[in-house]
């Protein structure tokens, strides 16, 4: 089989499957050129693993990211990162393109195909910018190393003359002159090397750190982008599955005749499993609702009018999940006793949904024992296994391939479409599509925990903080640690029974958190009668903390009086490596008993910025995202049954909803750079919440604060 | 019912065999191969759907194709002329309107009915 070009790689997915899936422990060098063709790639390994590889041999299995470069000029960068609206397709390439002195539109990013990229565990956590960029910049610069050695050769001029620029490796006067393409033409060089090559500093960035446009915007706005949801294959089929009335109930007895008896449909039945496959998902679903299924009780399950109580009962102190842990210093007691006002207050927070406007999609086809499935995960490797696990094959027979996705928030760890569409092909033969609807995504994902916050703090008139205990149940220790200085200090998290199938959500658990910890910084200050800015300054040592803060209050004018109605709030945090701040401006309508968020102003920093556009989205979708969760989004469940699995019931904010944005950006060039897509909703919830506290008098300590409007008397 | 034989889509008259029971949305996505609309919500709420329809935008993810029959519908396939990009295809890419971007078609083209119909609207009449 002759090497597929670069353009079939990189461009076209139906094409390069062509190749077998191959990428393991055992990948070789030559199973490197077979990916890729001829040229020269540069594969980064992991720092743990610097051992000798021999010519030829196996390469180390913690590979990073791979970056080849092909006779035809082009360079194409491997990476196991999902591309979920976040935009490191760009900013991934724009690192590649600076240390390689090339346009960024020579860059192709092949990612999140299981046969094609290197493992990675995933794209969650902000690590793609402090993890997988600097892999990339290491091994571009490595590559750019490689092209000048491959220059020097060929041209047989001083190495230390030559220089790259514009994808060329030219000498003093433009003499000798390569292209890339020139220089790889007929070479098979591949180099492995240790994540220690020097780089760029970011005080010399010419590529990244500025605003290049998305690499493929045109495809967005003509509708040509392929999303998971797009994939077409030939003679594809489409499936629907039977849910159960409720979490837990137990198929008792199941009648397929009537669905069987239609022309075209096959039924699918393996233990409670039961899938309806039709040419098209209209007969699919009319099948579906022809199966007549028996389901016993399921079993009684606390509801959302029980949630807290529940959580704060079964909860058991330990780590806690989801980053959890504690810490105790100094005696609340003794903190408590020296305070002149104290707050003791119970939060608590919904479960909510992440709601991925594209909900969950796969498409599988069999060939043969292998099975290919293109669907939308933030864990390609982890959906690999998951299907691998389900249909009984080893992993090496399953190829999962991530086209860019309708957003994920978190919410696409697992991809149970993937399994039901894989166990459809199976039993059909042919290429099936297994699509959720709202209703499913809503019911058969798994939501953002609910949580249970108690804090107990106190403070002197003079502003200095002298107690702060601090307890979540069920949501997790992301956001728990104190950013303030106390010298009395607990915190604690407790795993609870959640009703609920519950998992990772944007910045996790600092969601309540941080609301919980910036309201009750908020209620002592007026408490102690202190401005809650000024109150922040005085307990805070974190200098990256206290400049966005300062940032952020500047703009906003931190200080004026609010018109007749309105108020002011503010809040900050650190999460990730970055930092936000961020104040907010409402309006209270007492007639109307309705609140609108009128201004919210954001200042962020994460270290060196990569592309500061792309970064100010971020902070925008993470300021409209987190006002859905501190005003209205919450989930209502009862019996077993999600109450409010649509639009109609499940506000999400909209244009109407939307204040006017400001974000101020802190760039330092000095600091790495440290992921974007988290940290900045935390800001917002308690921001409103205070502001609301400010122009109302009245404290709200669930969120979401408002999802029935606000009612004073 | 009859099937649904043929719709106009984009300026030009496409055979089809649809269950005229079935929504324009996967007529236009699974029959046609035109999946720059998207499902989102299935509920006529979200827009990501969006179509139009004689020149009114519709969801088309509750529009049954059977009320597409005989009308002209225009998706955003269509919106470009060869390479030239529409003016508000133009808009969004210059201001980076874009995150995951699945959205993006259904809003263009709920833009292109508004501004056809009111090209200077104020923010009441947009949100």
């Amino acid at each position: 089989m002759n090497a597929p070009t670069l353009d079939e790689l990189a461009i076209d997915p139906e094409r390069y499957e062509l190749l077998d899936a191959l990428f393991n422990a055992e990948a070789t060098r030559r199973d490197f050129f077979r990916i890729a063709g001829a040229g020269v790639i540069v594969a980064l390994f992991l720092e743990t693993e610097v051992v000798a590889q021999p010519k030829g041999g196996p390469v180390p299995r913690e590979i990073g990211a791979w970056i080849h470069i092909g006779e035809d000029n082009a360079i194409t960068v491997y990476s196991g990162k999902v591309e979920i609206g976040q935009n490191i397709r760009t900013s991934l390439a724009q690192v590649v393109a600076e240390e390689l002195h090339s346009p960024v539109k020579s860059i192709r990013m092949v990612m999140a195909d299981t046969a094609m990229v290197p493992f990675d565990a995933g794209t969650f956590g902000s690590r793609t910018t402090p993890a997988m960029m600097p892999q990339l910049r290491r091994a571009a610069a490595a590559a750019r190393e490689v092209l000048l050695d491959l220059a020097a050769g060929k041209g047989k001029t001083e190495r230390d003359k030559l220089t790259v620029a514009d994808g060329k490796v030219a000498g003093p006067d433009g003499k000798p002159s390569f292209t890339f393409g020139q220089l790889t033409k007929g070479q098979k060089v591949m180099k492995v090397i240790p994540a220690t090559v020097a780089t760029t500093p970011a005080n010399k960035w010419t590529v990244v750190g500025t605003s290049v446009p998305k690499v493929d915007g045109r495809a967005f706005v003509t509708g040509t982008h392929q999303y998971g949801s797009d994939v077409r294959r030939k003679g594809m089929l489409f499936g629907k599955v039977l849910r159960a009335p409720a979490f837990g109930a137990k198929l008792t007895s199941v009648d397929v005749k009537a669905a069987e008896a239609k022309p075209g449909l096959t039924v699918v039945r393996t233990g409670d499993f039961v899938g309806v496959v039709g040419p098209t998902e209209y007969e699919a679903m009319k099948g579906l609702a022809l199966v007549k299924a028996e389901w016993a009780n399921p079993p009684k399950q606390v509801g959302a009018k029980e949630l807290f109580k529940h959580l704060k009962e079964t909860g058991r102190a330990g780590k806690g999940g989801f980053g959890g842990g504690g810490v105790a210093q100094g005696s609340i007691e003794m903190g408590i006793k020296a305070a002149d006002k104290t707050v003791k207050e119970t939060y608590t927070l919904a479960y909510i949904a992440h709601v991925p406007l594209e909900p969950r999609v796969a498409v599988a086809e069999w060939e043969g024992d292998k099975v290919t499935v293109w669907t939308g995960t933030q864990r390609p490797f982890g959906v690999r296994g998951d299907v691998a696990n389900a249909l009984g094959v080893t992993q090496d027979k399953v190829r999962v391939i991530v086209p860019d996705m309708g957003s994920g928030y978190g919410g696409k760890h697992n991809v149970d479409a993937a399994i039901e569409a894989a166990r459809l092909a199976k039993a059909t033969g042919k290429p099936v599509r297994v699509a959720f609807t709202r209703e499913e995504e809503f019911t058969w994902a798994y939501f953002r925990p609910a949580a249970v916050i108690e804090v107990n703090a106190g403070a002197k008139k003079d502003g200095t903080l002298t107690a702060w205990e601090f307890a979540n149940y069920n949501a997790g220790g992301s956001g728990l640690r104190m950013p303030y200085a106390v010298a009395n200090v607990k915190t604690n998290t407790y795993s609870s029974q959640t009703p609920l199938r519950q998992g990772a959500y944007r910045a996790l658990a600092s969601t309540g958190n941080n609301f919980a910890r910036e309201s009750v910084m908020d209620e002592l200050a007026h408490a102690i009668g202190m401005d809650p800015l000024e109150f922040r300054f005085k307990n805070l040592k974190d200098a990256r903390l206290k400049a966005v803060l300062e940032a952020a209050a500047k703009q906003f004018g931190w200080g004026k009086k609010p018109d007749a109605g309105r108020g002011f709030g503010l809040a900050c945090g650190t999460e990730k490596g970055s930092f936000v701040a961020t104040c907010a401006e409402i309006a209270f309508d007492k007639a109307k008993k309705d609140v609108r968020v009128i201004r919210a102003v954001t200042a962020f920093e994460c270290g060196a910025i990569l592309n500061p556009d792309h970064l100010k989205n971020q902070v925008e979708g993470c300021v409209m995202m987190g006002l859905g969760g501190a005003l209205f989004e919450q989930i209502d469940f009862a019996d077993g049954k999600i109450l409010n699995p649509d639009f109609a019931n499940y506000p999400l904010p909209r244009f109407r909803d939307t204040p006017i944005l400001e974000t101020v950006l802190l760039d330092r060039k000095d600091l790495d750079s440290a992921g974007a897509g988290e940290t900045p909703i935390i800001g917002i919830a308690p921001a409103v919440g205070n502001a609301i506290f400010a122009a109302t008098g009245v404290r709200l300590r669930s969120m979401p604060m408002i999802p029935n409007g606000l009612e004073v008397k | 019912m009859p099937p649904v034989k043929e719709l106009h889509v984009n300026g030009a008259a496409r055979p089809v065999d649809a269950d005229p029971a079935r929504m324009l949305l996967s007529v236009l996505r699974d029959d046609l191969g035109l999946t720059g609309a998207k499902y989102g919500c299935g509920e006529a709420h979200c827009g990501a759907c969006t179509v139009l329809l004689d020149g009114r935008a519709v969801r088309s993810c509750t529009t049954r194709v059977e009320s597409a029959a005989g009308k002209k519908v225009s998706t955003i396939e269509g919106l470009a002329v060869g390479e030239k990009l529409h003016a508000i295809q133009e808009a969004y890419i210059a201001v980076g309107a874009m995150q995951c971007g699945y959205c993006i078609p259904g809003m263009i083209m709920s833009a292109l009915a508004l501004l056809t119909k009111n090209p200077e609207p104020t923010r009441d009449e947009i949100i």
